[in-house]
């Protein structure tokens, strides 16, 4: 352990570990051919990210960012970071507005095609286009031989 | 992060719903730990609760069980593993978690904290940079939920009327 301090690693193990917790979602998104799970990897990647953001703000000994009401500010108390906090309440708002629009658009397909999965819409899709330039080849003549 | 090995094993997506509500659940915790009480209220009623609620009913006018996977999982787990080491290389030098001195902590933070008791006076700071000094971001946020609100109604407010036509025209032919 050359350089390297126990207090780095330590340090670092919370960005390590939400690292991690991402790319398990965007594991789910890419391999998983169901559309509501690829929406649910997605949630866990978005909840990472948002962690690690959170985590970045706190400070070490310091309390949640709130005076007190009698308005005496004690000068000792450190408090954490407030910023991360209220861009993170954006991004979950935010967040659940895309998840609901996604949700609705699963919804749609699954009227459409009948199904929720990628591999049976990629089969319809080529179904279709194939139906089509047949369609399209007696038009024109010869094509489509 | 056993919740989410666990959402990549289960085949069952009721299960997996529940799992998502109960890592909501937890994750509000790790907020309330980390000092962010307000995310952490925000993220148990809309994580937990909202999310939970919008996908069981996605479930209900869908399927309940996903087909094992067709494709080996060596390509996606290669494209993880990469991008994931990219990331851990790009933290090498972040400062240490808790650190006082780091740069975000230095500059708008400290500012922030001693202007807002007599220039907004709200005991609540976050509620305070929400609502003020950051209040075209929450505009912004609003104007976005408004939209996905229009386009979930847009996609989804003829469902009956054609379900209904469609079992009509199964009747009569």
């Amino acid at each position: 352990m050359q350089g390297v301090s126990w207090e780095y690693l330590v340090g670092h193990a919370n960005y390590w570990l939400f690292v991690t917790l991402m790319m398990t979602g965007l594991y789910i998104v890419v391999a998983r051919g169901n559309f509501v799970k690829k929406i649910i990897g997605l949630n866990i990647f978005q909840s990472a990210v948002i962690m690690l953001y959170i985590s970045m703000g706190k400070v070490e000994g310091g309390t949640a960012p709130i005076f007190p009401l009698d308005g005496e500010i004690d000068p000792a108390i450190t408090y954490t970071n407030p910023l991360p906090h209220v861009l993170m309440l954006t991004a979950i708002v935010v967040g659940i507005a895309t998840t609901s629009l996604a949700l609705a658009l699963i919804v749609r397909i699954r009227e459409e095609y009948g199904t929720i999965e990628e591999q049976d819409i990629w089969e319809a899709e080529q179904e279709i286009s194939a139906r089509e330039r047949r369609q399209y080849g007696e038009v024109f003549g010869e094509a489509g031989k | 992060m056993a919740i989410g090995l666990a959402a990549v094993r289960t085949r069952s997506l009721f299960a997996l719903v529940m799992l998502s509500g109960g890592f909501s659940l937890i994750s509000a915790a790790l907020f309330v730990t980390l000092d962010a009480v307000d995310v952490a209220f925000t993220e148990a009623a809309v994580g937990a609760g909202v999310s939970t609620v919008l996908m069981l009913g996605t479930l209900a006018l869908t399927s309940r069980y996903e087909r094992p996977p067709v494709h080996r999982p060596w390509l996606p787990l290669f494209v993880v593993t990469v991008t994931g080491a990219a990331l851990i290389y790009g933290t090498l030098d972040m400062p240490n978690f808790g650190d006082a001195n780091a740069p975000a902590m230095l500059h708008v933070m400290p500012e922030y904290l001693a202007r807002e008791p007599h220039e907004i006076g709200v005991p609540n700071i976050v509620t305070a940079i929400l609502a003020s000094y950051r209040g075209y971001d929450t505009l912004g946020e609003t104007a976005v939920v408004f939209t996905a609100g229009i386009g979930v109604v847009a996609l989804l407010a003829t469902l009956a009327r054609r379900r209904r036509r469609r079992d009509g025209e199964e009747e009569e032919s």
